[in-house]
């Protein structure tokens, strides 16, 4: 096994874009070895940011420790890319059926049953959380799971701990189901603000979004120094979106759909992705305004999602 | 510069295919400088609005770190406002058709500019 690390490292060491840190980064997870693990998969991640493999990866890791909102997010985020992932969909199901959603970890793992339906063991998981599916029986679930005890989602049957363990968590003793269920991005708590942007290229150096009266709502903003501008930047712009809606009304032109400015060290564009919301994209001048543009357009995606999903 | 002056700025932007007009403005106050649009355009407030567009951008980009900006635009449905603040603080700004080329557009503000100097 350590021999296949190494080979995996090599190979990985001599040329860093390849996807065999999805290999490399699974092969350090199931031995347990979460640092590793966690650097492999977040090396993959800067890499391939539209790759859902790699968001699985990821959220894998952050189940296996309990860091289940974040895993969520992960897992939500490889859905977006890929909406069929099966990984994504079982780690969900997992989640839900974690915190007791049992009617949303049934939908997921149904979801998955339409991509491989003769996958058994998502028909186990189905069996599983119909078994549980009563009511009352969700809270006590919520992060009450001995580590031994949490079979990964997607994790291979010889890794499980025990080989005839359901594919999902077992309640635990009525006496340790004492704390709270656990939140999760979507459900019962908001996701980071900082994770508007979650899987975007540069999401944290040059992605802003904001309401009208210019109050950040995610994502950051830092010069070409590296110092923290978010906040003056963002007062700046307080006001843009209702003067823009006002020219292009007084030019007949419609609504206004993106401002873009070059500047001497970069190039900004501006774009409204909801009503009196305002997304503020930088990038160096390397990038060309057109896909300044492109670039812009996948964030105001992202950024309307994250706003429906907070009402 | 003199009116004549100002006209062949405005000339060089307005022969464009797809421009429906331009204006020079003060940035410092938002007053129409000189003009050559279409009828039904508002150009006053227009001026207005984009010479104080204009300013918060510059505020806010200037706050950023990456300089002034030598050229914006605003995309609409309809069409878009295209403008070049030239060095003595009058902006240069085209209306434009939503298939106009850009790129041209852009070329003829920045030398409109500066030849507003």
């Amino acid at each position: 096994m350590a021999e296949d690390v190494k080979a995996l490292s090599a190979e990985l060491a001599r040329d860093p874009e390849s996807l065999v840190f999805l290999r490399l980064g699974e092969l350090l997870r199931r031995k347990g070895q979460f640092a590793a693990a966690q650097r492999v998969a977040l090396h993959g991640l800067q890499r391939h940011p539209h790759l859902a493999d790699a968001h699985d990866l990821y959220a894998r890791i952050l189940a296996d420790h309990h860091d289940d909102e974040h895993a969520f997010d992960e897992w939500d985020m490889a859905l977006r890319i890929a909406p069929t992932h099966i990984g994504a969909l079982k780690g969900l199901a997992f989640l839900y059926f974690k915190i007791g959603d049992v009617a949303q970890a049934e939908a997921h793992l149904q979801a998955a049953l339409e991509v491989a339906p003769d996958d058994a063991s998502i028909h186990q998981a189905v069996a599983v959380v119909r078994g549980r599916g009563t009511a009352g029986a969700a809270a006590p679930f919520a992060g009450t799971v001995a580590p031994a005890a949490v079979p990964a989602p997607d994790a291979a049957p010889e890794e499980r701990p025990v080989a005839a363990e359901p594919p999902l968590p077992l309640p635990a003793e009525p006496a340790a189901a004492v704390e709270a269920p656990v939140p999760v991005a979507g459900a019962a708590a908001p996701m980071d603000d900082e994770r508007v942007f979650a899987g975007l290229e540069g999401a944290q150096e040059g992605l802003l979004l904001l309401d009208a009266a210019g109050l950040v709502l995610g994502g950051g903003l830092r010069d070409p120094e590296g110092r923290d501008v978010t906040d003056a930047v963002a007062a700046y712009l307080a006001g843009v979106s209702q003067e823009a809606t006002r020219s292009a009304k007084l030019l007949g032109l419609g609504a206004w759909t993106g401002l873009s400015a070059e500047g001497r060290l970069g190039h900004v564009h501006l774009t409204p992705p909801a009503t009196d919301r305002l997304l503020l994209v930088v990038r160096d001048r390397s990038m060309p305004m057109g896909r300044l543009a492109v670039v812009a357009q996948r964030a105001a995606q992202a950024a309307r999602r994250w706003l429906e999903r907070q009402g | 510069m003199t009116a004549a002056g100002f006209e062949r700025a405005l000339d060089l932007v307005t022969r464009v295919r797809g421009v429906r007009g331009a204006m020079l403005v003060a940035s410092d106050d938002g007053l129409v400088v000189a003009e050559q649009l279409m009828e039904g355009i508002k150009g006053p407030a227009v001026a207005a609005l984009a010479a104080s567009l204009g300013n918060r951008l510059r505020r806010a980009m200037e706050a950023a770190g990456i300089g002034t900006s030598p050229f914006w635009h605003l995309q609409c449905e309809h069409g878009a406002l295209l403008v070049v603040p030239a060095a003595s603080g009058i902006l240069v700004v085209a209306v434009a058709e939503p298939d106009v080329n850009v790129g041209l557009v852009r070329l003829e503000l920045l030398r409109a500019g500066e030849v507003v100097g």
